[in-house]
């Protein structure tokens, strides 16, 4: 048992309303020195047996396809390790 | 001619859309999302709504529906395809259209009588409107605003794929006013405005959505 996380990131390019919306509540709230908030996914694999190479290559193609959208997206994917 | 209407779970303009395509001349075929099967339409709309809850991506998962791989083949081999809304996000997700539909610049829903201009009348669902005519039609959208890259845009613009523009100012921060697409082929069309509910006086602000509708039969009869 593996647990692989995919992070998905708007690109840099993208607007990203949420984000900014987060942003302007800071001062608000007093937390100063934050110049950008941008917001993502994050997803949390659960993989049975093995992970193997092939395994990984699989889930690349799963985080590339359906988790991101690469028009607008970037992913990244992390092994995480107990 | 018979349309096709699809309905996922989630969908919320099928019934419309289905009607328009009724007052417009045409035979509406309910379509469901599980079914691999097409019902022998001639063409199809995607309605608006929000397919799987909007989870993941607006479109994200209706795009993997069974049906969907029927009208992916479909629209390659010409098949008239409207997407409104939802519809036009699941295109865009498909990889039918280029480009991708963001949430709304200003963050807030956008719900109102929105004019465009049509810019492109050699569409399928274009056909019947007069060049650059200027229609009124509902806009109701949280995550409208088309984005694509430069030279993506570019193309669009030089290829005269861009079939509808907003007018009176930006509603959702859509690149360049665009409110509306067309693949290369002219068969397949998104469109961010609700044609669908302005196809009667009674309701919506009038009945300029109708010829998106009367548009797709023409295109059918003349083939």
């Amino acid at each position: 048992m593996a647990r692989v996380v995919v992070d998905v990131m708007l690109k840099p390019d993208i607007l990203d309303p949420q984000g900014k919306a987060v942003h302007g509540a800071l001062p608000r709230l007093g937390f100063d020195g934050i110049s950008e908030v941008r917001q993502g996914k994050r997803f949390e694999l659960e993989v049975d047996g093995e992970l193997t190479e092939e395994r990984l290559a699989q889930i690349r193609s799963l985080a590339e396809t359906v988790l991101s959208n690469p028009v607008i997206e970037d992913y990244a994917v992390h092994v995480q390790t107990a | 001619m018979k349309v096709g209407v699809v309905t996922f779970p989630g969908s919320l303009d099928d019934v419309d859309a289905a009607r328009a395509v009724t007052l417009a001349g045409g035979e509406a075929v309910p379509l469901w999302h599980g079914d691999h099967d097409l019902r022998g339409v001639d063409a199809v709309v995607l309605p608006g709504g929000f397919s799987y809850g909007d989870y993941l991506r607006c479109g994200a998962i209706a795009r993997f529906a069974a049906v969907m791989t029927e009208v992916i083949v479909a629209a390659g081999r010409g098949m008239p395809v409207l997407g409104i809304c939802n519809g036009f996000q699941i295109l865009c997700e498909s990889h039918l259209l280029p480009g991708a539909l963001i949430r709304n610049d200003h963050r807030r829903f956008v719900c109102k009588d929105q004019r465009l201009r049509i810019e492109n009348v050699a569409t399928a669902w274009t056909s019947v409107y007069e060049p650059g005519a200027e229609i009124t039609i509902v806009l109701k959208n949280g995550e409208g605003g088309y984005v694509a890259d430069q030279s993506t845009l570019d193309a669009l613009e030089g290829e005269g794929r861009v079939v509808a523009r907003y007018l009176d100012g930006n509603p959702n921060g859509s690149a360049r006013e665009i409110a509306g697409i067309v693949n290369a082929a002219g068969n397949v069309v998104g469109l961010m405005p609700h044609p669908e509910h302005c196809v009667e006086e009674l309701t919506g602000p009038g009945t300029d959505g109708l010829p998106f509708f009367a548009s797709v039969l023409s295109t059918l009869a003349a083939r």
